[in-house]
């Protein structure tokens, strides 16, 4: 029962899905379209789960005052904060002047972006430390990549515009995209697909069992 | 110590600092350094452009605001270019972080153009998980998927949606995507089963997967990053935050490609150095 | 240039926090770890309440007691079993259960049963990722691939050769059955190559990627909020 009927689930519900996009016929539509309307619901779930789950970790942490469980109880305290404030709000909850939506907009938004913000500078330190051309193919990496990012960019046109055209940064860079570059990725997305395809079809088919999780 | 092996050992927070001052300064003030517009931005534009008059597009903005300064701009061009072409706009977001983000940026663009109305010209039928099955159970019915749009109005009340009920109902899909689920997906799930023309905005870091996309013809126009979304802006003669951008890119892409070299100099004095 | 703060607290607020993040650059400290926490915090909360008002409530909650009460999308039908397509009615009792169970995984003893719920998006997700590949990836990448080798324009002849013999080079680099000796080694090298001009040109992309992040930050710091123009 613990693994058999998850796996008996998956074989069905996957050959059934792979059969959908072959047959039209209202037989098999419906239920597959019932069968995303679940997966959409059940994902949805999952997040629910996993709010809780991060309310559960914290609380034994605070629980048991580990290191750092002060920042912990502030992690706490805005969950439940934005949980009760949207769940009282309701469904509009992120209309403009709503305080669900200022915290949206106040705290949730500018500490998204400049999360993603610190990055360019971890990028210009790893460039100075850590690329470095020792053999000829990292020498193919890093003259593609220079003369991508230079050519990508406005100053590459500024700084090239006196050449013929074949020899202007953009008019090189456009040529890598669109042929070596275009060629190798086609090769990566082709083969991923057959990565992609062999393993779909291996959890179908209850090979593949890793999501399944323990031993029991 | 030669100067370079100390360069070498230079703390990280100066290689910071100079990031910050290159990107900060052309803010402060600007090069206007000249930007043309790509090929693929060209054909972005293009395909829009020949979108008929009045007609519904489904614009699917996959993205939250970690991605503002590349999605946005693209998300506010595209908009005007199709309210001017008088067509009606139906919008989706499957990032989580988005549907706020995105509601707003519509909301700014929709203030320009008073004579659009909520309902008629243009719809946020907002957030829904479930990436892919999403696409698929649109592609069976919009209104299944989105009962209620994100304004809490019954979606099948809706003058715009009469006459959106499924993708064969949009002569083009826009999608504006920042990563999973996004362009891939809607390419896979969507243009390759149910046919939809596409064209997106991607940002910069997925631009190399999709060139195959737009060789192949699966995609027939695409924005690149906030470059993509500058010669876009330039084609349609406004003046937007990526346009004013791209001087601070352009410094700040010269800034690592000396470190590169720089760094790669370095290296071979100190093992010069180790060597004699 | 002028010097216009912005009036508003929100905005301010926003900025702090923003300063708190980049604070991190200097070194790990207690506004960096303040603004983490909140950030992970309001995040989680956000995303709870979102899916919960914008899934459960329209998608699961009010047609499954409309159907209680014979009522669904369709109202031609009547009955909490007079499903169709786009109209589940008392069916989406299943969805419920298969949701409710996946919260089991909290209560370690029946925890097992979190596993069917897994196993339905699992096999949905399989199923769908399959085909999307096979038509999406697969088949219609072959088919663009098959592009004439000869052409009247001697640029595109000697760029679609390039293409073809660097398509096919890349796809036998990853041949790993069979070691890369001989003519197969050169064919091997040669895919390397064009490989790395891909990682190349990605590397490059994803450098523009960053710093239009960070340029967006510095955007709001310098006009929104300290209104310098």
């Amino acid at each position: 029962m613990k693994r058999e009927v998850p796996l008996f689930l998956t074989a069905v519900i996957g050959t059934f899905m792979i059969l959908s996009f072959f047959v039209p016929h209202q037989i098999v539509s419906v239920p597959a379209q019932f069968l995303q309307l679940t997966a959409v619901i059940v994902v949805a779930c999952g997040y629910l789960l996993g709010g809780a789950n991060v309310l559960r970790v914290n609380l034994v942490a605070i629980g048991r005052q580990e290191p750092g469980w002060l920042y912990k109880l502030l992690l706490v305290l805005s969950l439940l904060a934005t949980v009760t404030i949207g769940a009282i709000e309701g469904p509009g909850f992120l209309d403009p002047g709503r305080r669900s939506r200022w915290i949206y907009d106040t705290l949730y938004s500018p500490m998204s972006a400049t999360m993603f913000g610190l990055l360019a500078f971890f990028i210009a330190s790893a460039a100075f430390r850590a690329f470095r051309v020792r053999t000829i193919e990292a020498m193919w990496l890093a003259a593609a990549a220079l003369i991508v990012m230079i050519g990508r960019v406005p100053i590459g046109e500024a700084l090239t515009r006196f050449l013929p055209v074949p020899l202007q940064l953009p008019v090189i860079q456009e040529w890598i995209m669109e042929v070596p570059q275009n060629a190798a990725k086609r090769a990566i997305l082709m083969g991923a697909a057959l990565g992609i395809m062999a393993t779909g079809l291996r959890v179908i088919l209850g090979i593949e069992r890793a999501y399944l999780g323990g031993e029991d | 110590m030669t100067p370079l092996q100390n360069l070498g050992r230079i703390d990280r927070r100066w290689l910071f600092l100079g990031m910050g001052i290159l990107v900060l300064i052309p803010l402060l003030f600007p090069l206007h350094l000249p930007i043309t517009p790509t090929a693929t931005s060209i054909a972005f534009h293009r395909a829009i452009a020949n979108v008929p008059d009045g007609s519904t597009v489904l614009m699917s903005c996959d993205y939250d605001p970690g991605t503002i300064p590349e999605m946005v701009p693209m998300t506010r061009t595209a908009l005007r270019q199709l309210w001017e072409k008088h067509c009606k706009v139906v919008i989706t977001v499957l990032w989580p972080g988005g549907p706020g983000l995105v509601d707003r940026v519509v909301a700014e663009v929709a203030a320009e153009y008073p004579d659009k109305k909520y309902g008629v010209d243009w719809v946020n039928l907002g957030y829904k998980p479930g990436n892919e099955a999403v696409m698929v159970l649109m592609g069976q019915g919009i209104l299944t998927a989105f009962p209620y749009d994100y304004r809490g109005n019954a979606t099948r009340s809706l003058p715009i949606m009469q006459r959106a009920r499924d993708y064969a109902d949009f002569p083009l899909l826009v999608s504006i995507s920042a990563g999973y689920p996004g362009t891939k997906e809607w390419v896979q799930q969507v243009q390759a089963r149910f046919h939809l023309p596409m064209v997106a905005g991607v940002t910069a870091v997925s631009v190399p997967e999709f060139y195959p996309y737009v060789q192949s013809g699966q995609l027939i126009g695409m924005l690149s990053g906030m470059a993509g979304a500058a010669e876009y802006e330039v084609l349609r003669k406004e003046s937007g935050e990526a346009s004013r951008g791209m001087d601070a890119q352009s410094l700040a892409h010269v800034f690592v490609a000396l470190c590169i070299v720089l760094g790669n100099v370095v290296q071979r004095d100190v093992r010069r150095g180790d060597g004699s | 240039m002028s010097f216009h703060p912005s009036p508003d607290l929100s905005v301010w607020i926003a900025a702090f926090i923003t300063l708190c993040i980049f604070s991190f650059l200097y070194k790990d400290n207690p506004f960096y770890k303040f603004a983490e926490h909140l950030f992970v915090g309001v995040s989680a909360g956000y995303y709870t309440i979102l899916n919960f008002w914008t899934v459960l409530v329209p998608n699961l909650g009010e047609p499954l007691v409309a159907s209680f009460k014979g009522h669904g999308v369709s109202a031609a039908k009547h009955g909490m079993w007079a499903a169709s397509l786009g109209d589940y009615r008392g069916y989406l009792l299943i969805p419920a259960l298969l949701g409710l169970l996946l919260f089991t995984r909290l209560v370690g003893r029946i925890g097992w049963l979190s596993r069917w719920p897994l196993a339905l998006v699992i096999g949905a997700y399989a199923g769908l990722k399959t085909t999307g590949f096979a038509q999406g990836d697969l088949v219609a990448q072959i088919e663009a691939s098959l592009q004439p080798l000869w052409t009247a324009n001697p640029v595109t002849t000697i760029n679609a050769i390039i293409f073809t013999v660097g398509l096919l080079t890349s796809l036998l680099f990853f041949f790993y059955s069979r070691e890369p000796k001989g003519a197969f080694g050169v064919v091997s090298r040669i895919g390397m190559a064009f490989l790395m001009v891909s990682f190349g040109a990605g590397y490059g992309y994803t450098v523009m990627s960053r710093v239009s992040l960070l340029i967006g930050r510095f955007q709001f710091l310098v006009v929104d909020w300290l209104g310098l123009r």
